[in-house]
């Protein structure tokens, strides 16, 4: 019976936690964005702004909700919850801790690029359902970019997955005791996190949003807390990605012990949400085209290498 | 691909560098002294008007925000009845000043000028005249040039000789 509340209270922490970080993004990334930028951010609600979230929140949540009456209703509700979902989802893959983990699966990794995948389907529905050429023309960006990405996504891991053979993310986590997977993998890695700033579609590969061109992409119709599912959800992806990151290549919660294994996990999560606000704060976007190319042309194959260069080697090996 | 790279080390090199934004309400700008800003007219050393209303400054203002109306005090000396400058048009250009036979108008080094009412941005004459003499402390037009309109007797100004009497034969 303890082990069920244990179980549930994990799933609050796990939860609220990630949410709150996701939502605590928001200020980190403003203020970052800010000190790459030479300026200084938001600094008037709260000591150097840090009630800033807040005040974004009550605004969005008096903001009207407007469904404008040409959208195809059901589907334009739906879709900002799908990413929410999804990557909540992911999210009970994740070991934070040993332990402190929401379902030890033994496919873990499958589960999270099936839900990740998953989130493709929020920004299609709503560029589609939203009856607006941007937010059409952004969704089908986001469709195409997501597809092609996601192929060498789960290709980059594989490597990771061969060398510990196991799909489990503790098990992942565990075997990399003696040598962090960045240095076997490090071309995995590069692919992963290139693979992981598009699934996110943060700023570098923000083709569906790209909002220099297309408005406001697939979410140009959207308003008050709908939006903000939206933008919750980005974060979140960040999170995820981060985490994701932060598990399969650099480690998890190992480190010199003199701290805490979450302590750990959180540091290096952390180091990859700043440094994907840094990407957004120097990069431009690149074309669609190049986008494309980039993908197809240079990663897959190169993932594809990987993959069998590894396997190689662990079939020596054993 | 390297320049991704270096681009992304030197945006994070700017982490350790000074903010080149000022916190405007807190701190304020250096504005320069010739910087175009709020309206005024100006007095001479006397405390006179300097502005004889002579409506140079509404035809050089290319957006017509200046309107005024000349009349003449008891002594004959021009004077503006109303001057009125409608800073929700105006661009701050600068050609009013350019345009004023006697530095009348001048713009100052201030720009905090925001209203909540459209209508409180039109400033009359006594929102734009002040005490002092703004850029050219001792310039006063009537003391240089000008018929005697009970500033000076006639060629009691500055650089100007009495006026030679034509009757006399003492040199």
């Amino acid at each position: 019976m303890s082990e069920t509340w244990a179980q549930i209270l994990i799933i609050i922490c796990v939860l609220l936690g990630t949410v709150t970080i996701a939502a605590g993004l928001i200020y980190v990334e403003r203020k970052m964005l800010a000190v790459w930028q030479q300026r200084s951010g938001p600094n008037r609600v709260g000591p150097f702004g840090s009630l800033q979230v807040l005040a974004d929140m009550i605004k969005i949540f008096f903001k009207e909700d407007w469904i404008p009456p040409f959208v195809d209703k059901k589907v334009f509700i739906l879709a900002p919850t799908i990413i929410m979902l999804s990557i909540l989802m992911s999210f009970s893959i994740v070991p934070f801790a040993p332990g402190l983990v929401v379902a030890d699966m033994n496919v873990g990794l499958l589960f999270f690029l099936a839900m990740s995948s998953l989130g493709t389907y929020t920004i299609i529905l709503a560029g589609w359902s939203s009856d607006n050429k941007y937010a059409l023309i952004g969704g089908v960006r986001g469709a195409a970019q997501m597809i092609s990405y996601e192929v060498f996504m789960s290709l980059s891991l594989m490597g990771v997955v061969l060398q510990t053979g196991s799909f489990n993310m503790t098990d992942i986590v565990n075997s990399q005791k003696g040598l962090w997977n960045v240095i076997p993998q490090f071309i995995g890695f590069v692919i992963f996190l290139l693979a992981g700033i598009a699934e996110t579609h943060r700023l570098p590969f923000d083709l569906p949003e790209a909002e220099s061109e297309l408005v406001a992409g697939y979410h140009s119709e959207y308003s008050g807390m709908k939006f903000g599912m939206f933008f919750v959800g980005e974060y979140l992806g960040i999170t995820l990605i981060s985490c994701m990151i932060a598990l399969l290549f650099f480690g998890g919660w190992l480190g010199p012990s003199f701290l805490p294994g979450i302590v750990w996990f959180l540091i290096k999560m952390f180091a990859f949400i700043l440094f994907f606000i840094l990407l957004r704060a120097a990069l431009p976007r690149p074309r669609y085209d190049q986008l494309m190319g980039l993908g197809w042309k240079v990663l897959l194959p190169l993932s594809l290498l990987n993959v069998l260069v590894t396997g190689a080697i662990v079939l020596l090996n054993s | 691909m390297f320049s991704s790279l270096r681009s992304l080390w030197l945006v994070f090199l700017k982490m350790f560098k000074r903010n080149v934004t000022i916190p405007y309400p807190e701190k304020k700008a250096y504005l320069p002294p010739r910087w175009r800003g709020r309206i005024i007219l100006s007095r001479d050393p006397d405390h006179n008007e300097r502005c004889v209303a002579c409506y140079l400054c509404a035809a050089a203002c290319p957006v017509d925000c200046i309107s005024l109306q000349a009349t003449e005090d008891e002594n004959g000396r021009r004077y503006p009845e109303f001057f009125r400058i409608n800073f929700s048009r105006c661009i701050f250009c600068g050609y009013c000043e350019d345009a004023c036979p006697t530095y009348a108008i001048q713009l100052t080094p201030d720009m905090e000028m925001g209203e909540y009412n459209r209508q409180n941005l039109v400033y009359e004459k006594e929102d734009l005249l002040i005490d002092g003499v703004g850029k050219y402390p001792g310039y006063s037009f009537y003391r240089q040039s000008g018929v005697a309109v009970g500033v000076k007797p006639k060629g009691g100004g500055d650089k100007e000789d009495a006026p030679v009497d034509v009757r006399t034969l003492i040199p």
